[in-house]
C-alpha cells in the first residue's frame, strides 16, 4: 500500500510537472540565497581572519589593539607614535622571540599603502593556513630602490618586472608629495593570496629611511637634495619603524611576552595577539553580516509561501483524484500522507537543485569576485551554520506542504465522495 | 450471519446544522446479492443516500448499517477499511485515476484492503489476475490494458471503473449514475455488463440514476422521494 502510494504520488507529481517545477525552482532559489548567503559571510570572515597566522604578537606604540591590527596588518590608517629601533633590537634579544620582522609604514603608489619592511619577511609572514608568500614573478627586493608588488596592485595598475615607478608621501587622499627624485623598479610580484598583502607595495626599511633622508616633518628640506646615487654610502639604519610582528620559538611563552612588552621600560609599547584583535574588529564589522543573514531568512520565508500557495491552488484541481482515491478505499489519512510525500519530495528536490546551482555559480564565478571584489570564495562542504539552514528549510517546507494536506483532509472529509466541483 | 446486505432505520440526515432536513427515511433494507435501482429527480438526495450507505457521510441521527455494521458506532480509520472491504463505488464520470495505467486503476482496491486482495488472489490466483478477468469481462482488450486511464473514451473508462468496483468480490456495488455521460447504446450494454458481472461476483447493486428506462432489469426499484419523508419541504424549498 505504501509502495502504491509512492507511485500515486509520484505519477500524479509528473503529471502535474510544470506547476510543480515553478514550486522547485521557487525552494532552489531560496536554498540558492540562503547557502550562497552563508557561504559569501563564511568566506569573507574566513579571508578577513587570514589576512595573518604564523605571528604570535603584533607589536606597536601603545594604542587600541583594533587600530595596532588595523594599520599593521590591513595597512589602513596611520600610527599615532612610531617604536624606537633599539626596542626592536631589545625584542630580538629576548630568548623566547624566534624572529621579528619590523614593519615602516606611511607611503603609498596610487592608493596602495607601500610597506618598509626587510627581506625575511617573504619566508616569515605566513597567512590563511600558514601559508608562506609566493613570488610568482622575478625575486625578491635586493638594491636599494627596488620593489616587489603585490598580485592585485600589480594586476590592476598593469604593472609587470622591470617597470619604474614613483612613491608618493602620505597614504589615501593624503598624498602631500611625490618622491619624484628617487624611482624604484619593480623586481618581483607575489601569488595571489586573498590578503591585504595583495594591496601592498614592499621595499626595504633601507629605502623607506631613504625617501625621507632629505625630509623632515613630512615635506622636503628646501636646499638639502640628496640624490639617489650618494645614497648608498650613508647611514640607511632607520631609526624608528611603525610596528613588529613578532615570533615566538614556543607559543606557550605569548603571555609572558606579551606582558613584557606591556610593561617596557625604554618607551610605552605594546603587544595584542593577532587573533584577539581580529576577533575584536569582527565584532564590529559583523553586523552587516547578520543583516544578510536575516535577508536571505525572508527570501526563504517568500518562497515557502510561494510553495504554499502553489499546492492550495493546485487541490482544487485535486479534489476529483483525491475523491477517487477515497472511493477506491484511501482513508483521509492516506490523502494526508501523499500531499506530505510531495510537499517533502518538492522541498528536497528544490533544495538539491539550489545546491547543485549554487556550486556551479561558486565555481563558475570565484576568479572574477576574486579580482573584482578580492573575496575568496571555496567550494567547501557546508558549515555547521549552512547544515542548520537546509534542516531549517526542509523543515519549514515540509511543514508548508502539510498545510493543503490539512486542508485536502477537511476537503475529503466534507465532499464525501461526490465533490462539488 | 443474518444481518441484511444494507440496514437503514429512522434516519435523519441535513448538510449543516440551520439547513433543512435533506433526508428523513423510516426504513430500507437491501438483501445480499440483490440489484436494486433507486430513482427519483435531480437533487433528491440519490447521491447524499449513497455516501451515508458508504459511511463517507454520518447520519444525524438514526441507523445505518452495512453487514450489520452501524457505520456511526465505529472511529474514523475503522470506517475506511469497512468501506475498502466491502464497497465498490462507480462515480457518474472522471473516475480513474489519468495517470495511472489500466489494469493499476482496477488493483487499486486491493492496495488499500487485503481482504479484497485476497478474495481476488483466491479466485483468479493473483490480484493481477482478477483485475484482467474483469476487465475481460467489461469488454475491454488485452492492448488498452496497460495504457494511462486518460487515454480511454468515456465509455471504456466507465467500464473500467465498474471492473475496479468489481476486483475482490465487495459485497456491495455502489453505482451513482454512471450511465449519464454515455449515449443510448452504451448505457444499455453497460448496465448489461454491470448486472452479469454482480451476479456473477455475488455482490448487491446499488444503481442510481434518474432515467429509468433500464428499471425493469434490477430485482426491486425504490423511488427515493416515495420513502424520503423529507422530500416535500426539500422541493418547496
Amino acid at each position: 500500500m505504501t509502495r502504491f502510494l509512492f507511485d500515486v504520488a509520484w505519477r500524479s507529481a509528473w503529471n502535474r510537472r510544470f506547476t510543480l517545477a515553478l514550486t522547485v525552482c521557487s525552494i532552489a532559489l531560496s536554498t540558492f540565497m540562503l547557502l550562497g548567503m552563508e557561504r559569501v559571510r563564511t568566506d569573507v570572515r574566513a579571508s578577513f581572519t587570514s589576512a595573518v597566522s604564523g605571528t604570535d604578537l603584533l607589536v606597536g606604540a601603545r594604542s587600541s589593539p583594533v587600530q595596532l591590527l588595523l594599520y599593521a596588518v590591513f595597512h589602513i590608517g596611520a600610527a599615532t607614535n612610531n617604536m624606537r629601533w633599539s626596542s626592536i633590537e631589545a625584542l630580538r634579544e629576548r630568548p623566547e622571540v624566534k624572529w621579528v620582522l619590523p614593519l615602516s609604514l606611511g607611503d603609498s603608489h596610487r592608493g596602495f599603502p607601500v610597506l618598509g619592511t626587510t627581506r625575511e619577511y617573504f619566508e616569515l609572514f605566513h597567512y590563511g593556513e600558514q601559508q608562506p608568500l609566493r613570488i610568482a614573478q622575478g625575486r625578491a627586493f635586493d638594491g636599494l630602490l627596488e620593489a616587489v608588488l603585490g598580485a592585485e596592485v600589480a594586476e590592476s595598475l598593469g604593472y609587470g618586472v622591470g617597470r619604474k615607478i614613483v612613491l608618493a608621501h602620505g597614504t589615501g587622499e593624503l598624498v602631500t608629495a611625490e618622491h619624484g627624485d628617487k624611482p624604484f623598479t619593480v623586481v618581483g610580484i607575489l601569488g595571489r593570496t586573498g590578503t591585504p598583502v595583495d594591496r601592498t607595495v614592499h621595499i626595504s626599511l633601507q629605502a623607506m629611511e631613504a625617501l625621507h633622508v632629505d625630509w623632515i616633518g613630512g615635506a622636503p628640506l628646501p636646499g638639502l637634495h640628496v640624490p639617489a646615487e650618494a645614497l648608498t654610502g650613508r647611514q640607511l639604519q632607520p631609526k624608528a619603524v611603525t610596528a613588529a610582528l613578532v615570533g615566538l620559538h614556543n607559543r606557550a611563552a605569548v603571555f609572558s611576552v606579551q606582558r613584557q612588552v606591556n610593561e617596557f621600560r625604554a618607551e610605552p609599547l605594546m603587544a595584542v595577539l593577532p587573533g584577539v584583535a581580529l576577533d575584536e574588529l569582527w565584532t564590529v564589522i559583523g553586523t552587516g553580516e547578520r543583516a544578510l543573514l536575516l535577508m536571505s531568512a525572508l527570501v526563504a520565508a517568500v518562497s515557502l509561501a510561494g510553495l504554499v500557495s502553489v499546492v492550495l491552488a493546485s487541490l482544487n484541481e485535486r479534489r476529483r483524484e483525491l475523491a477517487v482515491l477515497r472511493a477506491t478505499g484511501a482513508g483521509p489519512r492516506h490523502i494526508v500522507l501523499l500531499l506530505a510525500l510531495e510537499g517533502f519530495g518538492v522541498t528536497v528536490a528544490g533544495m538539491l537543485l539550489g545546491i547543485v546551482a549554487l556550486a556551479v555559480a561558486v565555481a563558475a564565478s570565484a576568479a572574477w569576485l576574486q579580482s573584482s571584489y578580492g573575496l575568496v570564495l571555496q567550494l567547501a562542504s557546508p558549515t555547521d551554520t549552512q547544515w542548520l539552514l537546509l534542516v531549517a528549510l526542509l523543515a519549514a517546507g515540509w511543514l508548508a506542504s502539510l498545510i493543503p494536506g490539512w486542508r485536502a483532509y477537511r476537503l475529503s472529509l466534507a465532499d464525501g465522495l461526490s465533490p462539488r466541483v | 450471519m443474518s444481518a441484511a446486505l444494507v440496514e437503514v432505520r429512522d434516519l435523519r440526515f441535513r448538510w449543516q446544522q440551520t439547513a433543512a432536513e435533506c433526508l428523513d427515511i423510516a426504513e430500507l433494507r437491501i438483501e445480499r446479492g440483490e440489484a436494486v435501482f433507486l430513482y427519483g429527480p435531480s437533487g433528491c438526495g440519490k447521491s447524499t443516500l449513497l455516501s451515508l450507505l458508504a459511511g463517507v457521510l454520518l447520519a444525524q441521527a438514526g441507523r445505518v448499517a452495512l453487514l450489520g455494521q452501524d457505520w456511526r458506532a465505529i472511529p474514523p480509520s475503522r470506517r475506511d477499511r469497512h468501506r475498502a472491504d466491502h464497497v465498490g463505488y462507480i462515480f457518474q464520470q472522471f473516475n480513474l485515476l489519468p495517470y495511472l495505467g489500466v489494469r493499476d486503476n482496477v488493483l487499486a482496491p486491493c492496495r488499500f484492503s487485503a481482504r479484497r486482495a485476497l478474495a481476488a488472489a483466491q479466485r483468479d490466483g493473483s490480484a493481477e489476475a482478477g483485475a484482467e478477468r474483469w476487465l475481460a469481462a467489461m469488454g475491454l482488450a488485452p492492448e488498452l490494458w496497460r495504457r494511462p486511464a486518460g487515454d480511454l473514451s468515456v465509455g471504456q473508462q466507465q467500464r473500467v471503473a465498474a471492473a475496479r468496483a468489481l476486483i475482490g468480490h465487495p459485497e456491495v456495488v455502489i453505482a451513482d449514475e454512471p450511465t449519464s455521460a454515455l449515449d443510448e447504446e452504451r448505457r444499455d450494454s453497460f448496465v448489461t455488463l454491470l448486472l452479469e458481472a454482480c451476479r456473477a461476483s455475488g455482490s448487491a447493486l446499488v444503481f442510481v440514476s434518474h432515467d429509468h428506462r433500464p428499471a425493469t432489469r434490477f430485482d426491486r426499484r425504490i423511488a427515493l422521494p416515495a420513502i424520503n419523508r423529507a422530500a416535500d419541504a426539500a422541493a418547496t424549498a
